[in-house]
């Protein structure tokens, strides 16, 4: 009420455009009090989560906290030769208090990363260290323990480790890692697997996406040309699935295509096979069932677009002369290719994070990445390479999600065609 | 343009029939899970095969008189309206005030209020369960609500602003000039209209926290088990006929918010129409 009037009759000594400036500075200041709430509550329990699970990606501090002395006097040493003896009776030091305090384990687990044996090595040093050497002997004492002591990549892998942020969780995510001297080299093949399972995740992903935009783009265009009733009563085809339980779906897929299934019953019944066909639990049942949760997503967009073209195109230019292929090729395909990519970009980047159902319908060699970081966070318990393999996820999703935006946002130009 | 009544030449006729076959094809294969799934819950058999030895309500007696299914539903019903309520208050807000702010930060703040709906849900997951274990909120109610609402509120964010975009700010206006309070002018004018939108907002969070799994396999206690993770054991170790009647249950809750949503989707549209 006040804004209303007041402007008209304020006092003379407030100009009206700085009133006016004032006012919608207050409105601003308002609308920001609104957004804040939902901001500082999704940096507690998205953000901040979310980089707390980067920050392990290169948090180094285990070997460090554990062997603090060793890795003070590994700061001065060469890396050429053995370390000098103040450096072995410092690890010495170190390991009878971490027996004391009983974390060796936490320092033995991160140095096994590097080298396979430390594990049994430090807890083997620290069960048969008695006492602290004497002075001059620690370095002969502990190679009178395990030789392996006088082996100067035991020392180099100790360095390595020692933080505070390592590389290390990252290289092994693609399959490199440091040789002794430092430089990057390809990770032994036993451990080499990850670029493996991201090309399995984007193979998956890829075939998925083709498979939804192949199924998806005659129903949308059914859907887009129909009459409004009839294609409203269809789309409930698309809308139930979509709103269905993702566990339904995938429990609904095993009872479809297990062994004793009723794919497999119905096609012995038919007499068109005589054992089984192995259906789930492989590539195939990945694809099927998650091809039937995506197609929605490519589906609705895919619709949207079409729906938004004006048949008057198609008649213009069958009066042009236009063949009904040409006037579909050159006029409606063009217009669709907006939605053809959002939905194409929507299915692919769901697909890459895709857990559950290559969980449970997918053999141990259709797991996706998504499987190797929920493995390592509560199995093993590597949660440095859990959240590295995280973060090569996480920033393969936020590009493509970074071109969907544009693409959605762009959505309305398509390319001139539209008035 | 190719509809069934412009088919001129042949070629048009086996493109429409292609496009005719090929989608029953795909509603079939969309619908096929769903439609197979449903008898075999009032079997009267153990075996998930067909035909099926008789009908009983066997398996839905079992469901709903046993304790860890019904206790999963308790939970999923708990964490699903609790973060339904946490959600809308701060998406509505948020929705509100994104309308009126104006920034060259906008676009930012609208992809980190929205992310929660593209990140893979097992990092949402991994990095709650790093930060919620050393204060204590994993195995609570408390951790799955605040998750779920996280989850939940991007959706809530986008229904809202949809319909605040085709609201009519000058209503508002009037309102004012005609002597309503702010507070009254939101209750009495801006509501009303806006509501089909919140409504369609808070069944879409609600449907998100109660088919979210990842995030409860990380998280929950064996206290806090919902409906979709006691199917993903269920499923895991072997499928009973009481898991499709489970399957069953939930899917008639999916009919009723998508009917609920499309009654909302119509009712907004008359008034579109009204208006114009």
């Amino acid at each position: 009420m006040t804004a209303a009037f007041v402007t008209g009759d304020g006092p003379p000594e407030v100009p009206l455009r700085r009133r006016l400036k004032r006012a919608e500075r207050a409105r601003q200041f308002k609308a920001l009090a609104l957004i804040l709430p939902l901001l500082l509550f999704l940096l507690l329990t998205f953000l901040g989560p979310i980089a707390g699970m980067l920050w392990r990606a290169v948090d180094d501090r285990e070997v460090r906290q554990v062997l603090p002395q060793t890795v003070a006097a590994l700061a001065d040493w060469d890396g050429r030769d053995l370390p000098d003896e103040k450096t072995y009776a410092a690890l010495a030091a170190d390991i009878l208090a971490a027996r004391t305090a009983g974390t060796v384990a936490i320092a033995s687990k991160r140095l096994n990363y590097v080298q396979n044996g430390f594990r049994t090595l430090l807890a083997g040093t620290a069960r048969n260290l008695k006492t602290a050497p004497e002075p001059g002997t620690a370095n002969a004492a502990l190679e009178k323990i395990n030789p392996a002591w006088g082996e100067r990549a035991t020392w180099t892998a100790i360095r390595s480790a020692s933080g505070p942020i390592t590389s290390f969780y990252l290289l092994a995510a693609l399959d490199l890692t440091r040789n002794a001297d430092g430089a990057i080299v390809a990770a032994p093949a036993d451990q080499a697997i990850y670029r493996d399972v991201f090309a399995r995740t984007f193979m998956i992903s890829f075939g998925v996406t083709a498979l939804c935009l192949i199924l998806g783009f005659p129903v949308a265009y059914l859907l887009a040309t129909l009459p409004a009733g009839r294609s409203n009563l269809l789309m409930v085809f698309v809308l139930l699935p979509f709103w269905t339980s993702l566990l339904v779906r995938t429990c609904a897929w095993i009872v479809l295509l297990q062994s004793e299934g009723v794919v497999n019953d119905g096609l012995r019944w038919l007499g068109l096979i005589d054992a089984p066909l192995r259906l789930i639990y492989n590539r195939f049942g990945v694809v099927v069932a998650m091809t039937h949760v995506l197609l929605p997503f490519m589906i609705l967009p895919l619709y949207s677009s079409m729906r938004a073209i004006s048949p008057a195109y198609m008649r213009a230019a069958a009066s042009l002369g236009a063949s009904p292929a040409t006037a579909f090729l050159r006029i409606y395909l063009p217009q669709t290719l907006p939605g053809i990519g959002a939905g194409s970009l929507l299915v692919f980047i769901l697909a890459l994070g895709y857990y559950i159902t290559p969980a449970l319908v997918g053999g141990a060699a259709d797991q996706m990445i998504s499987y190797f970081i929920a493995f390592y966070t509560t199995e093993t318990v590597n949660w440095g390479l859990a959240s590295a393999l995280g973060a090569v996820l996480l920033l393969a999703t936020l590009l493509l999600a970074g071109v969907y935006g544009k693409l959605v946002h762009g959505a309305p130009v398509t390319g001139g065609m539209k008035n | 343009m190719s509809g069934p009544s412009s088919l001129r030449t042949a070629g048009q006729r086996i493109a429409w029939t292609t496009t005719l076959i090929v989608s029953s094809l795909v509603f079939i294969f969309l619908m096929a899970p769903i439609l197979a799934i449903m008898p075999l819950s009032f079997s009267s058999g153990s075996y998930l095969t067909y035909p099926l030895p008789g009908l009983s309500l066997r398996w839905y007696q079992d469901f709903l008189t046993s304790a860890r299914w019904m206790t999963s539903l308790k939970n999923s019903m708990i964490i699903g309206v609790a973060s339904t309520i946490l959600s809308m208050v701060l998406g509505t807000s948020a929705a509100l005030g994104l309308s009126q702010w104006k920034s060259r930060i906008k676009p930012l703040v609208l992809a980190v209020v929205l992310s929660p709906a593209v990140v893979p849900g097992v990092i949402t997951a991994v990095g709650l369960y790093f930060f919620f274990a050393p204060i204590g909120l994993t195995g609570s109610y408390l951790g799955l609500i605040l998750a779920h609402t996280a989850l939940a509120t991007p959706f809530v964010v986008i229904t809202v602003s949809a319909t605040l975009q085709s609201f009519d700010t000058n209503l508002a206006r009037a309102a004012a000039s005609l002597g309503a309070s702010p507070l009254d002018a939101f209750r009495r004018v801006t509501l009303p209209l806006i509501l089909p939108g919140l409504a369609a907002g808070a069944l879409f969070a609600f449907a998100t926290s109660f088919d979210e799994v990842v995030i409860v396999l990380f998280m929950a206690g064996p206290e806090q088990r919902t409906l979709p993770r006691e199917m993903f054991s269920g499923i895991r170790e072997n499928i009973s006929p009481t898991i499709t009647a489970a399957a069953v249950i939930l899917t008639t809750v999916s009919v009723i918010l998508l009917t609920t949503m499309e009654g909302l989707r119509r009712r907004n549209e008359r008034l579109k129409g009204n208006d114009a």
